[in-house]
């Protein structure tokens, strides 16, 4: 198995308190790795870390082999799509969101990623504040799929689902994921981590615990 | 400020006199005793505006009196600008404090919408560049330019940090921070120049604006005071839009990474 990320002692301290603390691990390809561990374990922050919505203070995080520092950041969160803890649809359409995306792709590829995501093609035209949670977390991540990212990151994308609908959307990962792309998801559910992972990564205190 | 344009182009000088100007102090006496009969708790606060104003007032007309003199070079007037430019920014600043280290933009902002504005004016020979006109003209559109750019300031950062996980989702999908963070910024700025807008679409119908006021109580014709008023507040509106984008550009700019990322905002309560 090759790795998608390496991270090489990476520490993130904002002011005096440290959020991650000299992390060397590695996140393998084609697999849903699960970051797990309780509230300020610095879950979200190494998972923001990966797309450089932040930059570490220390070490180097590597994306298939490349400094991601030295990497455009605007092609990386392409190739490293994410899919927020609350459903963020922006004013609109589920068709006007994914054009956000990608303005270019044609109404085949809209529906296709719709389906990826479990949504029917007769979503494209419903307006964004109309769906449920489930319905609006599962067209965000049809949007991050438009890209046709290598890797998605998941950030506790479930944490405001009912069980219903947390099932269908980790069905519809573990899809995306046969279809060979790299999930890290985020979780303080060791239930959930159970059901999903291929393999967790336990976070306590800034520090990989195992 | 717009006394200076009354003796410009009014045929007749107006002179209410000292107790003329005592006699209107009979107002803030009503509003006094109104604050204190409703227990407003305001009577404090309007007397120190009262007369803060009117010794601001005193100064600024003495030192204008030196400025505005005929025999004295028009580069004085222009330094009178600059230094408004400056009391602005840093007046900005004091109001928009959850901002840090605007002085500079709001220095810039400021400076190139009266630098545009007043351009327009003396290049196209709307009035006569003589410190007369510079002063007060460059006044109006500082006033209102120094007010747009604290509104548009403060919104600019209150809603990319309400709006911050769509700003971020937005980021996340590989958008450069100037796409992602358009339609908020585009919000902000609305904001700020519609009630300039808004102003002028209904000058005159309600209340008659202050230039044209002052010209007509000077005994202008009303048509001329128009023509004045109308050029007037066509720049005021041309200095509004110009601040407010500078302002969106460059703080907008200054809140996110040159890598896109987006800065840690702080609000503060208005």
């Amino acid at each position: 198995m090759t790795a998608a990320f390496d991270l090489d002692h990476v520490s993130v301290v904002a002011g005096v308190t440290t959020i991650l603390d000299d992390v060397t691990t590695t996140i393998e390809s084609g697999v849903i790795t699960v970051l797990v561990g309780p509230s300020g374990a610095g879950k979200t922050t190494l998972l923001r870390l990966l797309n450089r919505l932040e930059v570490p203070t220390s070490g180097t995080i590597r994306f298939r082999g490349d400094d991601v520092a030295t990497l455009d950041p605007l092609r990386l969160r392409r190739r490293v799509g994410m899919v927020f803890q609350r459903p963020t649809l922006f004013a609109g359409t589920v068709r006007d969101n994914l054009q956000v995306a990608d303005p270019t792709c044609d109404e085949a590829r809209y529906c296709t990623v719709l389906e990826r995501a479990g949504l029917s093609s007769s979503f494209l035209d419903r307006d964004g504040g109309e769906l449920s949670g489930g319905e609006a977390q599962r067209a965000c991540l049809a949007r991050s799929l438009l890209a046709d990212p290598e890797v998605l990151l998941m950030d506790e994308p479930t944490s405001s689902l009912d069980d219903v609908n947390t099932k269908l959307l980790e069905a519809n990962t573990c899809d995306v994921v046969r279809a060979g792309v790299t999930v890290v998801w985020v979780t303080h559910d060791i239930t959930q981590a159970e059901r999903i992972a291929d393999r967790t990564l336990r976070l306590e205190g800034g520090r990989v615990v195992d | 400020m717009v006394a200076s344009l009354i003796e410009v182009y009014a045929r007749g000088a107006t002179d209410i006199g000292w107790v003329g100007l005592a006699a209107s102090l009979i107002l803030i006496a009503i509003v006094v005793a109104l604050s204190i009969a409703q227990r407003l708790d305001l009577e404090r606060s309007i007397v120190w505006a009262a007369t803060r104003a009117m010794a601001q007032l005193l100064v600024v007309g003495a030192a204008l009196g030196f400025v505005i003199d005929p025999k004295q070079p028009v580069a004085y007037a222009w330094l009178w600008v600059l230094l408004m430019v400056a009391v602005a920014a840093v007046t900005v600043q004091g109001r928009a404090r959850e901002i840090p280290h605007i002085v500079p933009l709001a220095f810039l902002g400021t400076g190139a919408s009266a630098l545009v504005s007043l351009g327009v004016i003396f290049v196209f020979h709307i009035f006569p560049m003589e410190a007369r006109t510079v002063v007060p003209l460059a006044g109006m559109m500082i006033g209102n330019s120094m007010a747009a750019t604290v509104v548009a300031a403060r919104r600019i950062v209150a809603e990319l940090a309400d709006k911050r996980p769509e700003v971020e989702a937005r980021l996340a999908l590989g958008q450069p921070w100037q796409h992602a963070s358009r339609p908020y910024v585009r919000e902000a700025i609305r904001t700020a120049v519609l009630p300039q807008i808004e102003q002028t679409k209904i000058v005159g119908l309600i209340a008659l604006p202050g230039a044209m006021t002052g010209l007509i109580l000077a005994g202008v014709d009303p048509v001329d005071a128009v023509k004045i008023q109308a050029a007037v507040m066509y720049l005021v509106l041309g200095s509004v839009a110009t601040t407010t984008a500078v302002i969106g550009l460059g703080l907008t700019r200054r809140l996110f990474t040159p890598d896109h990322r987006m800065v840690r905002l702080v609000r503060t309560a208005p």
